[in-house]
């Protein structure tokens, strides 16, 4: 494979560095865009870029803290943190962007999913709604999708994504841990509830015994067995959903 | 947890980082991911530059426990005075 920083059209036209992983040769491929959590575009959220790239994805991951300044992942993050995130309309912008950037690689075979942790669990529910060229969606404990306090509504974040499940594009496979405070497992029956109410295809793997962020390797709340099993889940879904080759 | 919840306060002091010492006036406290410390979640504390860069603060990530022992304790010292 190769992996590399590039830099990409964002959000307004503007270049943002992202992490770019695919394997070698011409491909077809099919495409993955990968949303880092809110601890960064750190070593973990690279490595899954990689792991797509081992498993013969071309994986674009755009670094969402880029317009917080320069410096050490950690320090950016903590200073994206504490403006209380990006407003979602640019993130949106530079995930749309992303979506593009590889759909116009002449190595992708057409299909582009999309998968995001914690903080990018909730801006893979979202894209799934509001975002065009996506063919499957895989949210990864994503928090407060649903928003039990409608104060906790901003300015940057007016909208809680479950209220947009009607839009969902695509099909959505959900992972959780039941003992994860957000979402709560309360959180992900209302999620549930939604996307039954409207019709719209999905999976969702429950795990019990076990909280957020269970895929991440150097965190103490990694679940080795619980993560292969549901890794595999993962590769499943996007085979069927992404696998087929269809003219772009 | 994804508690999207940050206290804000203006400070008056210094605090020593990675390039030696320099003047901060905001702390921020959130109880979140830490990005370091063994926890799942953690009280995480930010003394900060508020015009600087990213890496102008001193961070902190402290069990739930010893933050408020931390808290109390900063209280205790001050009741001496």
């Amino acid at each position: 494979m190769i992996a590399e920083t590039i830099g990409i059209r964002g959000h307004r036209n503007e270049t943002i560095p992202a992490y770019y992983a695919r394997p070698l040769g011409a491909g077809p491929f099919p495409g993955m865009l990968v949303i880092h959590h809110g601890l960064g575009l750190d070593e973990w959220s690279t490595e899954v870029a990689r792991k797509f790239a081992e498993h013969g994805y071309a994986a674009i991951e755009p670094n969402l803290d880029h317009r917080a300044g320069e410096g050490d992942v950690e320090d950016v993050a903590a200073r994206v943190r504490a403006m209380g995130w990006f407003p979602d309309d640019q993130v949106m912008g530079d995930l749309a962007s992303a979506i593009a950037f590889l759909r116009d690689q002449p190595l992708l075979n057409g299909r582009v999913g999309v998968i995001g942790f914690c903080s990018g669990g909730r801006y893979t529910y979202m894209a799934a709604c509001r975002l065009e060229g996506l063919d499957a969606a895989v949210d990864c404990w994503g928090g407060s999708v649903v928003v039990d306090d409608p104060a906790q509504l901003t300015s940057a974040r007016p909208v809680a994504p479950v209220d947009l499940t009607k839009d969902m594009r695509c099909p959505l496979l959900g992972i959780f841990g039941n003992e994860d405070p957000n979402p709560t497992p309360a959180h992900v029956d209302r999620t549930e509830a939604e996307l039954k109410k409207h019709g719209k295809p999905y999976e969702f793997h429950r795990y019990d015994g076990i909280g957020h962020g269970f895929f991440a390797v150097a965190r103490p709340s990694y679940r080795p067995v619980q993560a292969m099993e549901a890794w595999a889940t993962v590769f499943e879904f996007l085979g069927k959903h992404l696998t087929a080759a269809k003219s772009k | 947890m994804c508690t999207n919840t940050v206290e804000s306060i203006d400070i008056v002091g210094s605090a020593k980082g990675s390039r030696g010492w320099m003047p901060v006036d905001r702390a921020r406290i959130a109880y979140d991911h830490p990005f370091n410390a063994p926890l799942e979640h953690a009280v995480t504390i930010d003394l900060v530059v508020s015009t600087g860069e990213p890496g102008d603060r001193v961070a902190l990530e402290l069990s739930a426990d010893s933050a408020r022992a931390l808290g109390h304790a900063i209280t205790r010292a001050l009741t001496r005075i």
